[in-house]
């Protein structure tokens, strides 16, 4: 009786939702899906939004427009996908409100459809080539981002049309323990970073003889560099509920919680939505799908403590006490929040169930490697071409992701100020990745053909985490790096345990004088014992994996390190303590006034040949000159060490020189 | 009472089931630094990482207020790998407490004085730097004084004030290195509810907080 109503009602709510569903095809007639997640916004999609707006109101052509998330691409955002009758679905990049507006009347009112500005269309046709052949998309595996930048967020109806909550009405009428073995099918790992079997953590909560339980969603993803569960959260928040409710029902728990940092308010708004729209269809609340099983969500704001995403920590400040780490045993899954046993699963482990049980564990079992299965989402970052969110199975080498699928290391450009010459570009070397964020590791050109997974990411000394990629070229200067990410670690602290709190503050300092060319020899192994020791003895993950970036740093580019302390050279020329800038004489030209002109500092004078050179206690090292000094001359090099620095011309008003 | 025997440095102990490997070692004369640790807590502080023993079986060395005894485990607390982790984090704590002893009200009476010896860990830190803060010394109460700068984060005091006592006038302030204790909005300890019981006096296990 039971299972037939809850097919019932869901069937009563796809065929609802199928009717106001456009789809992608166009068959609906005309629609414009513009992406405006926080990565579209940021590069103004909502001014191309209104733009679009605009013009079809001018021209009045009738046609839907769609607000969604983010594909991924968010180097070439703000985006839009066109969807007109009688043309393949087309999707656009780099887009300006000029641009939407010319698109606009060039594809509805000329049947031309702007294919310079087009990335490809999203179905095979026999007109356009399609998405799926660039390098990008034909290596990616899209599974956990499906749906994301294809569906209105904000309308769940979108999520049921693509086959959203189908999971759950099976799920529905399996047994508890059926879920749990499902999952353990699909050897599904816990995203979020630290790789612990799903179904291990689920079966060890719904074996706790304690009353009520609590499921947690882990969304408060504060790495520099890392915003993969952001666009879930923002482009497909019924995902993460529907797998809420599935692991509630496994387990037994009937209230779960959403704890969400406050910095991504986007994502708390569509999230609020979301559970607001799943509550009126009977999705959340007693009673699910006319089913005995009862769930309901509350999100949380977290206040900003990166610590909070440690899950004693998240506990502590959701029971809204001070956010430190409690050791652990006891895990939350026997004793978590409010003394009561608690699952806690990240963003994309949760957002993984709904599909599990909707295609089968055996979808997921065949991607990926031993091991491993599944895919992987990767969040690109820092001198890579590509910028923005990948999803590969796991088992794809670095290599790949970085260089087929990320484009490789950009080139620097330089713009001539001479009208007709061509800009001059200056190609960069790959030198290291950072995988794991601040607890991470960075990797040299050496490991790229490492397979990602958690375990052989885990033997190179990084960790594979939620899955921030930086990528650094030759100009990043590996002491500079593993001190950025340990500064950041280092005040992210909590203060409650003495290794975390004093020893990364002993770390800092050392790296700090190594950067500004007053380190000594013996610093490099006082580190590394304080790295060592740090890793073992530190209460939580995050003093655990502190001192990553430090130890892969040496590992891997110990020589680096050799050279700032022994020659007080920084061989990147990005330690800003020891280097200069310096005007060739037998580039510079006398009349260009160009470097003059950019220097905040006034740093710059005219020798007495009416050459330019640098004071070198005025200048503030920020490089405005060298971008300013046109290419055709090319003039200003920096110079490390700085006793390498030629003596400086007298001025040409060397009388008035202070 | 339900009890289990286990070994530790090879001496056999008998102790209560459920208690932790911390106070078994102490009941027994056996000498575990720890300056965080209180028995009564049901959930370990576990801040102050000095505790550290070596069970066989476990890889790495776990801290002895949060392992609980089991029957014929076999503790040693005195391995290469964890003195290691206990002295550096011995140096680490005194990089960040100033070396006063003769001026300081807990001269004699000292956990860091304690451990030191018992443990023959010198007070001054081998090759690090201090890096002592200078925070203003609260001397507003009638009773007693509070010198931020001695203290050593252990959270005794903010455990009594807090748990045992229920006042809840102690607890701590900021984050990070910068963490200290203190009063709600970091205020005088004179502008504060504080009953005066002096249990967090009694407690505090270095000259943090000391009688007038």
């Amino acid at each position: 009786m039971m299972e037939r109503t809850v097919s019932e009602r869901f069937e009563e709510l796809k065929k609802n939702a199928l009717k106001d569903f456009p789809g992608m095809d166009g068959k609906k007639g005309a629609t414009i899906y513009v992406g405006t997640a926080t990565c579209g916004r940021s590069a103004g999609s909502l001014e191309v939004l209104s733009s679009f707006e605009g013009i079809l109101k001018t021209l009045n052509i009738e046609a839907r427009i769609i607000k969604v998330g983010c594909h991924g691409h968010c180097y070439a955002e703000p985006m839009a996908v066109v969807s007109k009758p009688g043309w393949p679905p087309i999707m656009y990049g780099y887009l300006t409100p000029n641009r939407a507006q010319i698109l606009i009347k060039r594809f509805f009112n000329e049947e031309d459809p702007a294919l310079e500005w087009a990335l490809g269309a999203m179905e095979e046709n026999d007109m356009i080539p399609t998405v799926y052949e660039t390098p990008r998309w034909s290596r990616e595996r899209r599974w956990l981002l499906k749906n994301c930048g294809c569906i209105d967020p904000e309308d769940i109806n979108h999520y049921i049309a693509v086959g959203g909550y189908e999971g759950l009405t099976y799920a529905l009428k399996m047994e508890h323990g059926e879920i749990i073995e499902e999952i353990k099918k699909a050897g599904l790992r816990g995203l979020g970073g630290a790789g612990f079997e799903t179904w291990k953590k689920w079966d060890i909560c719904r074996d706790t003889p304690e009353f009520p339980k609590y499921l947690i969603c882990n969304a408060d993803e504060g790495d520099p560099g890392a915003f993969m569960d952001r666009t879930i959260l923002e482009s497909d928040p019924h995902s993460i509920i529907e797998g809420m409710i599935i692991a509630g029902y496994a387990i037994g728990a009937e209230s779960g919680y959403i704890y969400v940092r406050k910095e991504y308010p986007q994502a708390v708004s569509v999230l609020t939505t979301a559970v607001c729209q799943a509550r009126e269809l009977g999705l959340l609340g007693k009673n699910i799908l006319n089913s005995k099983i009862s769930f309901d969500i509350k999100i949380n704001q977290g206040a900003g403590a990166f610590v909070c995403g440690e899950e004693t920590a998240l506990i502590a400040s959701i029971e809204g006490k001070r956010g430190v780490p409690k050791p652990r045993p006891p895990y939350p899954a026997n004793i978590g929040l409010w003394g009561k046993p608690t699952l806690i699963n990240n963003v994309k482990t949760l957002a993984s169930i709904p599909k599990i049980l909707a295609y089968g564990a055996g979808k997921v079992s065949s991607l990926g490697m031993e091991g491993c299965m599944g895919t992987a989402v990767f969040a690109l970052a820092g001198k890579i071409k590509n910028a923005g969110l990948v999803e590969i199975p796991f088992g794809t080498t670095l290599r790949e992701i970085i260089f087929d699928i990320g484009g490789g290391v950009p080139p620097t450009i330089k713009v001539s100020n001479v009208a007709g010459e061509l800009p001059k570009t200056i190609k960069r070397q790959f030198k290291a990745v950072q995988i794991g964020g601040p607890s991470g590791g960075c990797l040299p050109e050496s490991l790229l053909d490492t397979p990602v997974c958690f375990d052989t990411i885990a033997d190179t000394g990084a960790i594979m985490g939620s899955g921030g990629m930086v990528v650094m070229d030759e100009d990043n200067c590996a002491v500079e790096t593993a001190r950025y990410f340990l500064e950041f670690t280092q005040k992210e602290s909590c203060g409650k345990c003495t290794f975390c709190r004093i020893g990364t503050k002993h770390m800092l300092n050392i790296l700090t004088d190594i950067t500004r060319g007053a380190g000594i020899m013996d610093d490099l192994d006082l580190l590394e014992e304080l790295a060592e020791t740090i890793k073992q003895g530190s209460l939580c993950n995050l003093g655990k994996t502190a001192p990553n970036p430090v130890l892969t740093t040496l590992r891997y580019f110990r020589e680096e390190y050799e050279i700032h302390i022994l020659d007080k050279r920084c061989p990147s020329l990005e330690c800003k303590d020891i280097i200069a800038y310096y005007i060739l004489p037998e580039k510079c030209q006398r009349a260009c006034d160009a470097c003059v002109g950019s220097c905040p500092t006034e740093a710059i004078y005219t020798r007495r040949d009416r050459l330019k050179a640098i004071d070198q206690e005025k200048c503030a090292k920020c490089a405005n000159c060298m971008d300013a000094c046109p290419i055709q001359y090319d003039a200003i090099i920096k110079i490390s060490p700085i006793s390498q620095l030629p003596e400086s011309e007298p001025r040409d008003d060397d009388g008035q020189k202070k | 009472m339900e009890t289990v025997s286990l070994t530790i440095n090879g001496k056999k102990i008998v102790t209560e089931k459920g208690k932790r490997v911390l106070w078994a070692a102490l009941e027994n004369g056996i000498f575990i630094p720890h300056l965080c640790a209180i028995e009564e807590n049901p959930l370990p502080f576990g801040s102050c990482r000095l505790c550290f023993v070596e069970i066989e079986g476990k890889k790495e060395p776990v801290a002895s207020c949060t392992e609980e005894v089991t029957d014929g485990m076999i503790v040693d607390t005195r391995t290469e790998s964890v003195l290691r982790l206990v002295r550096m984090a011995f140096k680490l704590i005194m990089s960040r407490h100033p070396i006063i002893c003769r001026e300081c009200p807990a001269n004699k009476k000292c956990a860091l004085q304690d451990i030191s010896r018992e443990m023959g860990f010198k007070l001054k830190p081998k090759r690090l730097p201090q890096i002592l803060p200078d925070l203003p010394v609260d001397d507003s109460h009638s009773l007693f004084t509070y010198n931020p700068n001695l203290c050593v984060l252990c959270g005794l005091c903010v455990y009594i004030c807090n748990e045992i006592v229920k006042e809840a006038i102690l607890d701590f302030n900021f984050r990070g290195f910068i963490t200290k204790v203190g009063t709600f909005k970091n205020r005088p300890l004179a502008e504060s509810k504080c009953n005066s019981c002096l249990k967090c006096v009694e407690a505090c296990p270095v000259g943090a907080l000391s009688r007038k």
